[in-house]
């Protein structure tokens, strides 16, 4: 079933924002907002409710327009153009399938659209329902259908008429945890078959580390950092982001010759151009260790998480921190422990930063 | 359900097939096919169905241009419960309103009359009789409709028109190939309700036109408290059986309809 592709998108796809501004009501969605898709790539907009994200898409989309800044696509400027003459497939967040036809009538609706003729029709939308495993499905109605199954038809519905660009907003989100895995791998597998460039907006960082290529983080209506998954792991460009992307400790230090010293331990600071004097630290809770000594610490809670196990303890100056290991170690709450840092904190941020404090919404 | 509904249908059926002693006849059932029964039903055939398809179309507009307001706003709040209140306003408030309004000596009617010269009942006092009906009726039928048809315009879902213009669509393919087939089963239904809730409506037409019984349910009226023609209680139940023939009839092509219509439906 996998081996079967309905489509054959034309390689070669480049999408480019730049300078992109979108009000509503004198609130700013998009403020000055750049970002360039690469030819068949998978790039994830990141961030959390009301950073902009979703604004993005729609106008990339065609379904809002913009107050200034230009969108192409291969060069060609479609800030204009309507959303019908655009080109683009689009999967929705809320179940979108027209509720009166079969899921291969609605696969087939885009290709009535442009006028193909009945049999090549049926014979296309037949394909794309079997590209998501869905070819014994072709007569049921949404109804009919479980939620992953009708967001599976909608990608079909939007992969047949063979789109310059598919547009994710936030397809997973209304799914329950395993089949919004399984959805997720499967989007990625066609998406890299049909080398479609995409571009997929969540909230959920998982998700946007698992799939795509790239990943761009927004905030307030503009791209904070956009990067590799690994890049935004390991190498966060602000705090928000070493917050945002993966958990995250934050703790005082005193930064001093490009090192930071915490509690005693004196670690690498990856930025050298960091100031000396008190900062704030942010450490990966696999990058705090148990030791036979060390920092003293007791535990407050421990949650058992599948494969790893995660703890908190609470240091003897009252601040609490949170380390991630291996199941076999079972911390007991109220037990006396030792820590010891293992690795380099992702992001070190002067104390006086004022972007130092802002969270996530 | 039985007591109120079933009972007293039952009862409306049997009296046409028995006669004021009580013995079976088919006679007040062959009275159905008297002229004059015939033409009163012929009336309330299409008074109904003239005021249900106006009551209709201009209630399904209304709601559409209340989809543009906000829903929690003044002004869709207002039409809101408005539209309630008008819904249950027939009767002989709506017929005296008319009266006061486009009587013969109507506040309108004299205006129109003293001011541009203009004699609405230049062909005749059409307002007492059937025709007269058709605007009181719509009056009632509009706020009905935009209280049974708004909830169904306001569950099309925005992504719908969304998907249709990624998929190449236009405005014109959204409504003939996704909006109207996805109404089409309420608006039917919204449709029914406003004829049958003309067909039955009495008290309006019982205020409004003293003259005559133009429609079925005054000549009901006239069967059960006639001065001149004494013992003619069953040809009022041979009405009522009439009267639920053809709301049976109406039933049932809306339900073949639907069945056809509602296969997406759940």
């Amino acid at each position: 079933m996998i081996s079967q592709q309905p489509t054959q998108t034309r390689p070669g796809t480049v999408v480019e924002f730049t300078g992109v501004v979108k009000e509503f009501a004198g609130m700013r969605a998009l403020n000055g907002f750049d970002l360039t898709l690469r030819a068949g790539e998978f790039v994830a907009l990141l961030g959390p409710s009301g950073s902009g994200k979703t604004t993005a898409l729609r106008v990339l989309a065609g379904l809002e327009s913009t107050d200034a800044g230009t969108i192409t696509i291969d060069g060609v400027d479609v800030s204009d153009l309507s959303t019908s003459k655009r080109d683009m497939g689009m999967v929705f967040q809320s179940y979108s399938l027209f509720p009166h036809l079969s899921a291969g009538e609605n696969v087939e609706f885009g290709l009535r659209m442009r006028k193909i003729k009945p049999a090549e029709r049926r014979r296309r939308a037949a394909a794309a329902l079997a590209m998501v495993g869905l070819e014994d499905h072709f007569d049921r109605f949404a109804h009919q259908l479980s939620g992953g199954q009708q967001q599976r038809v909608a990608l079909a519905r939007a992969l047949v008429t063979e789109p310059r660009v598919l547009l994710l907003d936030e397809p997973l989100s209304a799914l329950d945890a395993k089949v919004r895995v399984q959805l997720r791998d499967e989007i990625r597998r066609i998406q890299t078959e049909l080398g479609i460039t995409t571009l997929f907006v969540t909230h959920d960082q998982d998700e946007a580390l698992a799939v795509a290529d790239r990943v761009a983080v927004m905030r307030a209506g503009n791209i904070e950092q956009v990067g590799t998954p690994e890049e935004l792991y390991s190498r966060p460009a602000t705090p928000f982001i070493a917050d945002f992307v993966g958990l995250s400790n934050r703790i005082s230090g005193i930064v001093r010759n490009a090192q930071v010293d915490v509690y005693g331990t004196l670690l690498p600071v990856i930025d050298p151009a960091t100031p000396d004097g008190p900062a704030h630290v942010s450490i990966r809770p696999e990058d705090i260790e148990f030791a036979e000594a060390g920092l003293a610490a007791t535990v407050i809670a421990s949650s058992f998480l599948g494969s790893l196990r995660r703890t908190t303890v609470r240091l003897a100056d009252g601040s609490t921190v949170f380390l991630q290991h291996g199941v076999r170690v079972h911390p007991v709450t109220g037990e006396s422990v030792f820590l010891k840092f293992s690795g380099a904190p992702v992001s070190t941020e002067p104390v006086s930063s004022t972007s130092g404090v802002l969270k996530p919404a | 359900m039985l007591l109120f509904l079933a009972v007293p249908t039952l009862i409306a059926i049997g009296t046409g097939f028995f006669d004021k002693s009580g013995a079976p006849t088919l006679a007040t059932v062959a009275a159905l096919g008297d002229p004059v029964v015939l033409t009163t039903f012929f009336n309330s055939f299409w008074l109904s169905a003239l005021t249900a398809v106006v009551g209709a179309v201009v209630g399904a507009i209304v709601c559409y241009a209340l989809l543009g307001t906000r829903p929690d706003g003044p002004l869709r709040t207002t039409i809101d419960s408005l539209s309630g209140v008008l819904a249950q306003f027939g009767g002989v408030m709506l017929a005296f309103a008319f009266v006061a309004t486009i009587g013969i000596q109507g506040m309108v009617t004299l205006y129109l009359r003293d001011t541009f010269g203009i004699n609405i009942f230049e062909n005749g006092v059409w307002l007492y009789s059937t025709p007269g009906l058709i605007l009181p009726y719509i009056y009632f039928q509009v706020p009905l409709m935009i209280i049974t048809f708004m909830p169904a315009l306001q569950a099309l879902k925005p992504q719908w028109a969304e998907a249709n213009a990624t998929l190449g669509g236009s405005t014109a393919s959204y409504w003939l190939r996704i909006a109207f087939p996805v109404l089409a089963p309420s608006f039917i239904g919204s449709l029914l309700l406003l004829f049958a809730n003309a067909f039955s409506s009495y008290a309006t037409a019982a205020a409004l036109v003293s003259q005559g019984s133009q429609i079925v349910p005054l000549q009901i009226r006239a069967a059960l408290t006639s001065e001149t023609l004494l013992g003619r209680e069953n040809l009022a139940g041979a009405l009522a059986l009439g009267m639920i023939l053809v709301m049976a009839v109406v039933m049932v092509a809306y339900s073949a309809l639907q069945s056809r219509a509602a296969r997406w439906q759940r």
